[in-house]
């Protein structure tokens, strides 16, 4: 390939949107009433004017080095130093807020309106998800796409602009809840312009895939990119729905959305369900889907499944968002198509899990001396573990006991820590070596270390909070032998102190992991090497 | 594409294609898996038979049993009132005395009042009754409204300066904040307020505070600041304090009249609870 | 059917996948806005007065709905402990719902009136101070934070735009009726309850010298779930039944 010198629509066309963001920033920030708004302001216009700043030094007068190679790496490469910042950032907050539940005397502090727990727990729920998680899923699918479509990614630039505005978005929304900004739906919390931006940024993410499955090589679309596609396409469309609102005015911060009540609860948890499903599911099944044949380096298991499981994991996704509503004021029709369908997710889910355990079939005596693909198993089993107990809780007389409780959160984290955590670790473990050019990671004894700490972690946290979670569900409908209520509401809150500082120990191993990991991949990527690294994977790179 | 591509270690046929070295089996889907899929959507279509189900133009499937979720919980609690009916009206009926004199009748009062202490009062009152500033203390035997069971039943039910139009009433007047008294008459009143209650108290102030106190506070409070119940006007003399004991709590008080809210609770909860809590209540130590 | 299609043609995957997820929150979202029963009939709902509508502001600014459920399940025990169970017609003016996730602490649909403002603020200022056990933030801020008011209007009229029917009169008095509330001296108090019927006017947070966000929150507080006349409601109507 020789450098482009040709006129570069996208070289036109990103700098207008920067520039286009700057000016309504500048607007926005002069003539709002609102100071919430106005802090906003101020950060996006200072994000544009730094990203139009890195697009001139990047661009003006030359072609980067990165264009000249078959495959944009550069991006892939930004990808992964967010998603470690991101991820070990959400965990840090992720273990003061556990903390400040477990000691409120310490770790609260009445004057700092920022640092309460309402501000911190969206902080740490997004910058865990869409930070770390949304940074690893577009890292990933933009390695992974250009390597199953032999094609460099589609839009020169685009691919930049996607990082660039994903990550300012994700700024845009974290420093507006510690300033007090959200519309409190939960995992959507960012205001309507924060929303506005994102959507911008969404279809350019949509458009750099596309573009590149139009481009590619290979006759056939492969696994994993049928699951980002998914992902993509569907968190734009519940994205949109799930935001639509009046803002108070164009110079106010606040927005009330469309719908309200019954229909307002649905439509956020039809929403909220599905970012777990697209989100958190079918965009992490992609990463399953190149990175565990590319590490055992064994053939997927089974095509057949791939496809039912993927037509019926996505078409039955959809409907399970009722069961965060059971026995609330959502009529109960409504309630039986959210747990009906809940359980008929559950095979399609493990669709998933089979077909990436078996994939290791024939490859199994790796574990032993790989621990990048043990991590790769354990998430996989994860992911059969919490998509089994999803349906669980989605049973009625279940969810009447687990709803509202901590089992919850441990469900969550079963899944947050075991399968996503575990799985971006393992992709950013692979990732790291190839992209930085070299024949293997600084450390596999570090890469044990962290696996084990963090097993310890995840264990802690999520038996402390089923334990905590069944304990408290069963307490609040405690009778006593004449037929009232055993436990007031502020006993049950009382009797989950130890549990609060298990959990928060076992978050604290986990976060202890990622530093280790944090520093072993530094490491890795500024080592020095004798011969010049032909990874697997740049191998193939030859187009 | 036409060649058979064999996967050598499970012996299982590949797809042919290959992205980046990456290659498929083509092995059927596990008959488990799909088994309990199956079996999975069979018992959903029965459910939906048997619960409402699918939503149509105005309506929706009812389902066979015609079930509501509203109607059963309905149902469950009235079981559960059945259940506790006999007692309850033994309850409701009985005075104080034979309330004491049964202990079945007894417990029961007992345990349904504990129950609705925890979540109703004991946020203000304390998880043991022990009572917070601005909260009195209830398991001792210092009384505003009085310690029968008639009148901490009445009490509760109630409140007092709550928002029932039956409440126990009366105000303190904010003698500073309201300019009634100078602040140095009020300095004055606090030392006798803190001599009343069997302190030492600077003697000078007592000389000059007799008459503040018979001309302003005594009507209430009595001549000899022995408190009187029809107001809930407390005791000044017990050294039992619902706003500190300390010179600085005693001046606020007299500077601002707190006046405190005890909600009332005949709404919120039934005849029944509340004479049950007043049996809790008399029982926790103090009650007359 | 040919898979094959599928997998060589990314517009017909975009489009199958587009279509496949399509159906399922349509079917069950969209009979939501119809079906006879949704959302209950009831007497007694209003739209938020001003001064509870900014209170509602800060209570999803701070994250309340984060610890705090406003659903009362139809289930035994929560029906004994919080009250009648929580209707759809509860919150059909609320944009948006605040039903909340988790139970870090007790359910708060029906606590309007339960406590006395004074509580309500020592709480919030320091809920340790009341109730040694909680683990709730402390809000102290609120009491020193004046209630900024500047764009009154516009905020009912936002949510005059997705729905909720506040009047023209209403719109217009929105500050007296704010300002009023707060003041239970204020002579606006009779127009303000005109308009707003059940609403309580106090001086909520203990300052009678000014308006703070305290007022506002402790005010939303005290409203909640005690519009809605449960002596008039018939679960068992045919235009209830669901
Ligand atoms: C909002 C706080 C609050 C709650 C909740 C509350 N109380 Fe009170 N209660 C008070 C205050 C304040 C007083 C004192 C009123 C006064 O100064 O006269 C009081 C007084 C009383 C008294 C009278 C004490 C005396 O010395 O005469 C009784 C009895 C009582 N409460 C019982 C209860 C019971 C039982 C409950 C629960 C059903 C309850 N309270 C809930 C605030 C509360
Ligand atoms: C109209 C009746 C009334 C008058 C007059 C009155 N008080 Fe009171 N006083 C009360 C009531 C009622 C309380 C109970 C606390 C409350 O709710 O404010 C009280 C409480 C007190 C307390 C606090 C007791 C405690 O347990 O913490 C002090 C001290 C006190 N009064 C002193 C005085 C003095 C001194 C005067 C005269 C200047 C006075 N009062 C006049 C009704 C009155
Ligand atoms: C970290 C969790 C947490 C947050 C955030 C939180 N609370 Fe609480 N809240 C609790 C707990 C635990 C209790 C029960 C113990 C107590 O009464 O303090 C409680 C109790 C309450 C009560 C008393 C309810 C009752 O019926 O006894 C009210 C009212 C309340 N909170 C309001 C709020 C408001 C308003 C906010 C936001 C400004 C808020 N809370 C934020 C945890 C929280
Ligand atoms: C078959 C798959 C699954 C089903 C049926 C399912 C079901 C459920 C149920 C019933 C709840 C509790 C709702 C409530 O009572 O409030 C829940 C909560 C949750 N689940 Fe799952 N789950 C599944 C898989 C997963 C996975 C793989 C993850 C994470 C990676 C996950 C993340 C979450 C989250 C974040 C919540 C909390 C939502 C909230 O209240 O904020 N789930 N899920
Ligand atoms: C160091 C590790 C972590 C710790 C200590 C931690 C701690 C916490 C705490 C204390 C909460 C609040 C629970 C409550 O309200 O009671 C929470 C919520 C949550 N966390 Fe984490 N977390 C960690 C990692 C993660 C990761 C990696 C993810 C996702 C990838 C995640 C996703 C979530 C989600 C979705 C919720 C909200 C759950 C709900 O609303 O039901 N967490 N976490
Ligand atoms: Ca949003
Ligand atoms: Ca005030
Ligand atoms: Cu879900």
């Amino acid at each position: 390939m020789q450098a482009r010198t040709e006129t570069r629509p996208d070289l036109l066309i990103m700098p207008l949107i920067l520039l286009a963001g700057f000016i309504a920033a500048i607007a926005e920030a002069a003539r709002s009433p609102d100071p919430l708004m106005v802090i906003q302001a101020w950060t996006f216009a200072a994000c544009m004017g730094a990203t139009g700043a890195w697009y001139l030094w990047m661009y003006a007068g030359r072609t980067p080095q990165d264009e000249l190679g078959p495959y944009a790496n550069g991006v892939v490469r930004a990808g992964v130093v967010a998603s470690m910042f991101w991820g070990i950032a959400g965990m840090l907050v992720g273990v003061i807020i556990a903390l400040q539940l477990s000691f409120p005397n310490l770790f609260y502090f009445p004057d700092l309106a920022w640092t309460n727990f309402g501000r911190l727990r969206p902080l740490h729920t997004s910058a865990v998800i869409f930070a770390f998680g949304g940074n690893v899923l577009i890292a990933t699918s933009f390695y992974v796409v250009q390597r199953t479509c032999k094609a460099r990614l589609w839009g020169g630039s685009l691919a930049w602009f996607v990082f660039w505005g994903y990550n300012i978005f994700i700024l845009l929304a974290g420093t507006g809840y510690l300033i007090g900004v959200t519309q409190s739906r939960e995992y959507a919390e960012p205001e309507w312009y924060a929303d506005i931006w994102l959507t911008v940024v969404w279809v350019s993410y949509l458009l750099v895939f596309l573009g590149t499955l139009w481009k590619r090589k290979e006759p056939h679309i492969y696994v994993a990119n049928w699951f980002y596609l998914s992902f993509i396409v569907t968190i734009a469309l519940l994205h949109i729905v799930n935001n639509l609102s009046m803002p108070v005015s164009l110079l106010e911060s606040k927005s009330y959305s469309l719908f309200s009540g019954v229909q307002d609860a649905l439509t956020q948890w039809w929403y909220g369900h599905n970012a777990v499903g697209f989100f958190l599911t079918a965009g992490f099944l992609g990463i399953m889907y190149y990175f565990i044949p590319k590490r055992a380096e064994r053939p997927v298991y089974s095509y057949r499944l791939s496809i039912i499981h993927f037509w019926s994991l996505i078409f039955i996704y959809i409907w399970a968002g009722p069961h965060h509503l059971l026995f609330t004021a959502l009529p109960e029709w409504t309630q039986t198509l959210g747990m009906t369908f809940s359980i008929i997710l559950w095979m399609p889910s493990w669709g998933g899990m089979i077909n990436g355990l078996m994939t290791l079939s024939g490859a199994w005596d790796k574990l032993r001396t790989d621990p990048v693909l043990r991590i790769l198993v354990v998430y996989v089993a994860f992911y059969g573990m919490s998509t089994f107990e999803g349906p669980m809780m989605s049973i009625k007389s279940v969810n009447a006991l687990s709803h509202y409780t901590n089992w919850t959160i441990g469900h969550v984290h079963s899944g947050a820590l075991g399968w996503v955590g575990y799985v971006s670790f393992g992709a950013l473990y692979c990732l790291v070596p190839w992209l930085w050019g070299k024949k293997k990671l600084y450390s596999n004894a570090l890469v044990e270390w962290h696996f084990w700490i963090s097993t310890i972690g995840i264990v802690l946290y999520i038996t402390s909070m089923w334990v905590a979670g069944i304990m408290q569900g069963l307490m609040w409908r405690a009778y006593n032998d004449y037929g009232f209520l055993e436990y007031s509401f502020v006993e049950v809150v009382q009797a989950m102190h130890p549990y609060y500082i298990i959990r928060a120990l076992g978050g604290l191993l986990y976060l202890a992991g990622g530093l280790i990991m944090a520093f072993n991949l530094w490491k890795t990527a500024t080592a020095r090497e004798d011969a010049p690294a032909v990874a697997p994977s740049l191998a193939t790179e030859a187009v | 594409m036409s060649d058979k591509d064999i996967d050598k270690i499970s012996g299982t046929e590949t797809t042919g294609h290959e992205w980046d070295g990456i290659k498929e089996l083509n092995t059927p889907l596990p008959r488990w898996w799909l088994g309990v899929f199956m079996a999975c959507i069979v018992w959903s279509i029965g459910y939906w038979i048997v619960y409402p189900a699918w939503p149509g133009i105005t309506g929706y499937t009812r389902g066979v049993l015609n079930h509501s979720q509203r109607d059963e919980v309905v149902a469950n609690v009235n079981a559960l009132k059945a259940a506790r009916a006999s007692r309850e009206h033994a309850l409701s009926a009985a005075s104080l005395e034979q309330i004491q004199n049964n202990p079945e009748l007894q417990q029961f009062a007992l345990a349904e009042g504990r129950a609705a202490f925890g979540d109703n009062c004991a946020p203000c009152h304390g998880s043991g009754g022990q009572g917070a500033r601005g909260y009195p203390n209830l398991n001792d035997d210092v009384w505003l409204w009085g310690g029968t069971l008639a009148d901490i039943q009445h009490t509760i039910t109630v409140g007092v300066r709550s928002t029932d139009a039956h409440t126990r009433q009366s105000q303190m007047p904010a003698f500073g904040r309201d300019g009634i008294l100078t602040p140095a008459q009020i300095d004055d009143l606090v030392e006798h307020v803190v001599h009343l209650s069997g302190r030492p108290a600077d003697e000078r102030a007592l000389r000059r505070s007799g008459k503040l106190f018979s001309d302003n506070c005594a009507g209430c409070h009595g001549p000899v600041g022995k408190g009187d119940r029809k107001l809930g006007a407390p005791n000044l003399t017990d050294n039992e304090w619902e706003y500190g004991s300390s010179r600085e709590a005693i001046q606020d008080q007299i500077w601002n009249g707190h006046g405190g809210v005890m909600p009332t609770w005949a709404g919120r909860l039934s005849p029944e609870t509340i004479k049950a809590l007043a049996v809790y209540v008399h029982s926790l130590g103090g009650g007359e | 059917m040919d898979h094959g299609k599928l997998e060589r043609n990314s517009i017909l995957l975009l489009i199958g996948i587009l279509i496949v997820v399509a159906i399922g929150g349509a079917v069950e979202i969209a009979p939501l806005f119809w079906v006879n029963g949704t959302v209950e009939k009831v007497s007694g709902m209003r739209p938020y007065t001003p001064l509870e509508l900014m209170g509602r502001n800060i209570y999803v600014r701070e994250g309340c709905y984060l610890c705090h459920s406003q659903m009362v399940r139809s289930l035994r025990d929560e029906v004994e402990r919080y009250g009648h169970y929580s209707l759809a017609a509860e919150s059909m003016y609320d944009h948006p719902f605040q039903w909340g996730s988790e139970r870090t602490g007790p359910d708060l649909a029906r606590v309007g009136g339960k406590y006395s403002d004074e509580w309500q603020r020592a709480h919030l200022s320091d809920p340790r101070a009341v109730v040694p056990e909680s683990v709730m933030p402390p809000y102290r801020f609120l009491e020193q934070t004046p209630l900024d008011t500047h764009d009154l209007k516009n905020f009912l009229i936002a949510n005059r735009k997705v729905g909720v029917p506040y009047t023209d009169d209403q719109i217009a008095h929105a500050r007296e009726d704010l300002l009023a509330q707060a003041d239970p001296n204020s002579e606006g108090l009779e127009a303000m309850q005109k308009r707003y019927p059940k609403a309580v006017a106090r001086d909520f947070d203990g300052n009678p010298a000014r308006v703070t966000e305290m007022d506002a929150l402790i005010a939303y507080l005290q409203m909640l779930g005690t519009l809605v006349d449960f002596k008039s409601y018939r679960a068992d109507a045919p235009e209830n039944r669901r």
